[in-house]
């Protein structure tokens, strides 16, 4: 190397020889003997160039990346697990702040500031759902079902887990591999109830399975089709009857309108962090949060860091740090809960602006709009030829549409001609009766937004 | 930290404050009406009678202004790298600017689920830093689906289980080997995915023996879970042998390349007979950590693991890129999508801005640094150094004690750290559990910091030992330039005080609200 590289203060040549010279040493080499001749690796690498120069780099990353189509060069009506929501300009802000982007976890003193705005993302969440205790958020929605059912196994002593059979494929996919194989002495076992034809969950169903083997029932409202479930505290009755947790999942987006699960008998919820701040970023912004009500049976099974606010030796003061540290796995190791590790504590920040940006009354406004677009679009896509939406159900920013004759796939190319990306192909999941595609409709989305969808469709169709 | 650098080293211990705002909880702050943001009036919905919400959230009703500046101020009282950091064990680098700066631009509005053909970009990104890995580690294929390092720990117990499964073996493998000094990671994430663990204990040179190893494998051994070297800077010169014989079992070997910082470009993890192993991208690479995320854990595995990986996997076919998600024998998704691209970008720019030589440099510079603080750190009084038996130069990071300060005088480890802080100096690392060395701390240089922020952090602690010999009690009271005072502690251990949400503080602590 011939120039000093700006990442790298000691890479000064004097200043290694001064360091050298303090250890008594010509170089370096010595230093790595701890490392048996065998073990090293002697041929040369076969690596891209260096790019130091940071204007070099720039353009390499920016033609590199000028081959994606983004969802701002196109429009986009996907959702599925990572939603186009507005994303106000202080999330971007506040996320990008350099004192808690670079650094990792310090003391409750020192990083008083960031501890504060994790009990504050943490609370945010906990009047969301009506629920007191909530832990620092998991890597994903899937990451955060397959930690509570954990929870719910180990808290009920219980093997088998109730889940509805029109599940998000990604996340069930995740869930599965929480739940271990069956060769696994401590396998837990996946079962589905059925669907109705109103994309509720079929109660007759539900109870015949729900028995005192069922750890717990794990439901979502609204669900992956983005159908709201009429009556979740009859379903919450149903499982808790049966000793079961209950387990469901929420789009935080939607709590602004509809009743918080902590409210009609959830005994945890769960949830995606990223429509709250954060952008979809490829699949990148995904993170998921974990509550429960505020009691030793559920506090003690949380795989997560908690929070807790707490008193200063001063008084009055009051400052926020660990509580429950010693069941985590850096507390117990095998012995603690799950396990514990990096997760999305960055974008909890970002959530913590956005929720106390939004205020009650920016919860209840973005449900209003959201369904409201999304209903709107959904009428005028049913109102077109060769395809329809059912529009008895209720639905929250997500709904299916059904092909007669074409292919998704088919049509999905065609309207990307159009500088269109439609919604996700679910045709051959379960719940999804012939040609079907997820189109997911937000606050983003203008009317004329939607026109444009409905009119290249026509094209399509016709 | 005011005074300009020269100055520093000379001891010039004052004029640091953190900034201290009085900065209430948020869901107190505000006033009915505000609002931070608005949106376009909408009808409201017609909604089952179920499922309409009865209650309004209390969250706060503030202006766009004073959320802001809240979280801002928020951000301002945490000192993290703003002082100097050298938090062991989690090899704090400088996150290049460009790297945030790109992936905004160019990542933030992707959905995972486009046409691959409108993703061209980050699908070359991912095959052109999944071949770079490859050629530093001798593997021949990563991943990123991963949200951490743990969570590619976990990736990789999935792997085995299915690999073993495919053998028509895992009932009968169903241990995964680890040593106490492996990070919890590996023990936690193999205990997650089913398996019983079993934890080799040190011995003689800081490492658990080769008949030690032998004494528990077998035909139930799954895996070895290793990371190496470990975190007192000792590396394992029998590792090879190791991976022999578990290979000899039958089971996989995992080397958790944690602490990679140390040996990047001096071995490779597959010239070692790993099968697998894993590189954090938010460490290693030069991607910021988030205070805990969002991370990418990237794994990557020989050939006869491929099958395993996590789906879907990006493929090269001719001169375009697809994602496979037609891989039968895959372990499906540990982590919805395809994991945290613009980590992944940040990792990317930052290996590229190095090279093969900027590699090698901050490897040499890493140790170096790591020495020259021992060698600094064995002058100052009360510092001594864990397994005084291992005379060899360590590797990147050294755990060091202050067991006879805190014998002398009462100041631990933590009083040190705390009081510590006061110079501008981050929160020390101390050690993982279990703790084998008493009073323990694990500093770690890397590349990043000057030799003068080595000095200072240096001075700092001889000086804050002294004046634990000299004034205990300012020790034991610190901090006392941080934006708040010693937390208590005993009342966030207590279910009937603990309060992880305000809703929770509220109702536990009615009766002291209502008396202010």
């Amino acid at each position: 190397m011939t120039k000093a590289h700006p990442w790298m203060a000691n890479s000064v040549p004097s200043i290694q020889q001064e360091m050298l010279s303090a250890l008594g040493l010509n170089s370096v080499d010595s230093l790595f003997s701890q490392i048996p001749e065998d073990h090293l690796y002697a041929k040369p690498f076969n690596l891209p160039p260096q790019l130091a120069s940071e204007v070099a780099l720039s353009r390499h990353l920016d033609d590199l990346m000028r081959k994606n189509v983004t969802c701002k060069d196109s429009l986009s009506f996907l959702g599925a697990g990572a939603w186009p929501h507005y994303v106000p300009a202080i999330c971007d802000e506040v996320a990008n702040r350099y004192e808690w982007q670079t650094s990792v976890f310090g003391s409750p003193t020192s990083d008083h500031g960031r501890n504060q705005a994790w009990f504050e993302f943490c609370s945010q969440i906990g009047t969301l759902v009506e629920m007191d205790f909530v832990g620092l958020p998991v890597y994903s929605w899937g990451c955060a079902i397959g930690h509570s059912v954990r929870m719910a196994s180990r808290m009920t002593g219980r093997r088998k887990v109730l889940v509805t059979e029109v599940m998000d494929p990604e996340r069930l996919s995740v869930l599965r591999n929480y739940c271990e194989p069956r060769e696994m002495a401590r396998h837990i076992e996946i079962v589905e109830v059925a669907i109705g034809a109103d994309g509720c969950i079929d109660q007759n169903d539900l109870k015949s399975k729900l028995d005192d083997s069922v750890a717990a029932l794990y439901f979502e409202t609204p669900s992956y089709h983005g159908v709201i479930e009429g009556a979740p505290g009859t379903l919450c009755d149903l499982a808790r009857t049966a000793g079961a947790e209950v387990i469901v999942g929420v789009d935080p987006l939607s709590l602004g309108l509809l009743e918080a699960p902590g409210a009609y008998g959830a005994t945890i919820a769960v949830g995606p962090t990223q429509p709250m701040g954060v952008h979809m970023n490829a699949g990148g912004g995904v993170g998921g949060f974990i509550a429960s009500p505020d009691e030793e049976r559920y506090a003690s099974e949380y795989n997560t860091l908690n929070i807790s606010i707490g008193e200063t030796i001063k008084e009055g003061e009051y400052g926020f740090g660990l509580t429950l540290f010693h069941q985590s796995s850096y507390g117990s190791r095998e012995e603690g809960k799950d396990w514990t590790g990096n997760s999305v504590y960055l974008w909890a920040l970002a959530n913590a602006a956005y929720m106390a940006a939004m205020g009650p009354e920016g919860f209840a406004e973005i449900g209003r709009l959201i369904m409201a677009r999304s209903r709107h679009a959904a009428k005028a896509i049913d109102g077109l030829a060769g395809c329809s939406v059912d529009l008895s159900r209720p639905f929250f920013k997500e709904f299916v549409v059904t092909f007669e004759g074409e292919k998704v796939a088919d049509v999905n190319d065609a309207l990307r001609k159009r500088g269109i990306f439609g919604g996700k192909d679910i045709s051959g999941e379960p719940g999804a009766d012939g040609q079907c595609m997820l189109v997911c409709v937000t606050e983003a989305h203008t009317e004329g937004d939607i026109a444009r969808l409905v009119s290249a469709l026509k094209e399509v169709l016709a | 930290m005011t005074a300009p650098i020269a100055n520093r080293t000379k001891a010039q211990f004052t004029g640091f404050q953190a900034p201290r705002w009085a900065e209430p909880v948020v869901m107190e702050m505000g006033c009915p009406g505000r609002r931070g943001v608005v949106f376009d009036d909408a009808p409201a919905p017609d909604l089952p009678k179920g499922a309409i919400r009865k209650t309004a959230p209390a969250l706060p009703e503030l202006t766009e202004h004073d959320a802001l500046r809240h979280y801002l101020h928020l951000s301002q009282m945490t000192l993290g790298m703003m002082g100097v950091s050298l938090f062991g064990t989690c090899t704090m680098k400088y996150n290049p600017r460009i790297g945030e700066r790109a992936a905004l631009e160019h990542l933030a509005d992707l959905h995972p689920l486009q046409h691959p053909d409108t993703l061209q970009g980050v699908l070359e990104l991912y095959d052109n830093f999944s071949d770079f890995l490859c050629e530093v580690s001798g593997m021949d294929q990563f991943v990123f689906q991963a949200g951490g390092g743990a969570d590619a720990a976990y990736t990789h117990a999935c792997v085995t289980r299915a690999y073993h499964a495919s053998r028509g073996e895992l009932e009968q493998r169903d241990q995964i080997i680890t040593t106490i000094q492996t990070h919890p990671c590996s023990p936690a994430t193999a205990n997650t995915a089913g398996f019983e663990v079993i934890t080799l204990s040190l011995e003689e040179g800081g490492y658990p023996s080769v008949e030690q190893l032998k004494s528990v494998i077998g035909p139930r051994t799954a895996a070895l879970m290793v990371n190496n070297p470990d975190d007192m800077g000792i590396y394992n010169p029998d590792i090879k042998e190791w991976v022999r014989l578990v290979h000899e079992a039958g089971g996989l070997c995992f080397y958790d390349h944690a602490n990679f910082n140390g040996v990047m470009t001096r071995l490779r993890a597959r010239e070692l007979g790993f099968d697998a192993c894993m590189y954090m991208l938010h460490k290693t690479f030069g991607a910021p950590k988030g205070g805990g995320g969002p991370a990418v854990g990237a794994y990557g595995c020989a050939e006869h693991l491929v099958p395993f990986l996590p789906s879907p996997l990006v493929v090269k076919d001719g001169d375009r890129y697809t994602l496979d998600d037609d891989r039968p024998q895959s372990i499906g998704r540990v982590r919805e999508f395809w994991g945290n691209a613009p980590q992944v970008l940040k990792a990317y720019a930052w290996a590229r801005a190095m090279g093969a030589e900027g590699l090698r440099t901050a490897a040499d510079i890493s140790v170096l640094a790591n020495n020259y603080m021992d060698k600094r750190l064995s002058e100052v009084k009360g510092v001594s150094r864990s397994n005084p038996d291992v005379t060899a130069p360590r590797m990147e990071m050294t755990r060091h004690s202050v067991e006879q300060v805190t014998k002398d005088t009462g100041c631990t480890i933590v009083d040190i750290s705390n009081r510590m802080t006061d110079f501008g100096i981050d929160a020390l690392w101390l050690s993982h559990e279990p703790w084998l060395v008493a009073e323990p701390f694990t500093p770690e240089a890397g590349e990043l910091w000057s030799r003068e922020d080595i000095d200072y952090w240096i001075d700092v602690m001889e000086h804050v030992i002294h004046e634990a010999y000299e004034t205990p009690e300012v020790v034991k009271t610190a901090p006392h330039n941080a934006p708040i005072h010693q937390i208590k502690g005993a009342d966030m251990a207590d279910p009937a005080q603990w309060a992880t949400t305000w809703r929770a503080y509220t109702r536990k602590h009615a009766k002291r609200l209502a008396a202010e």
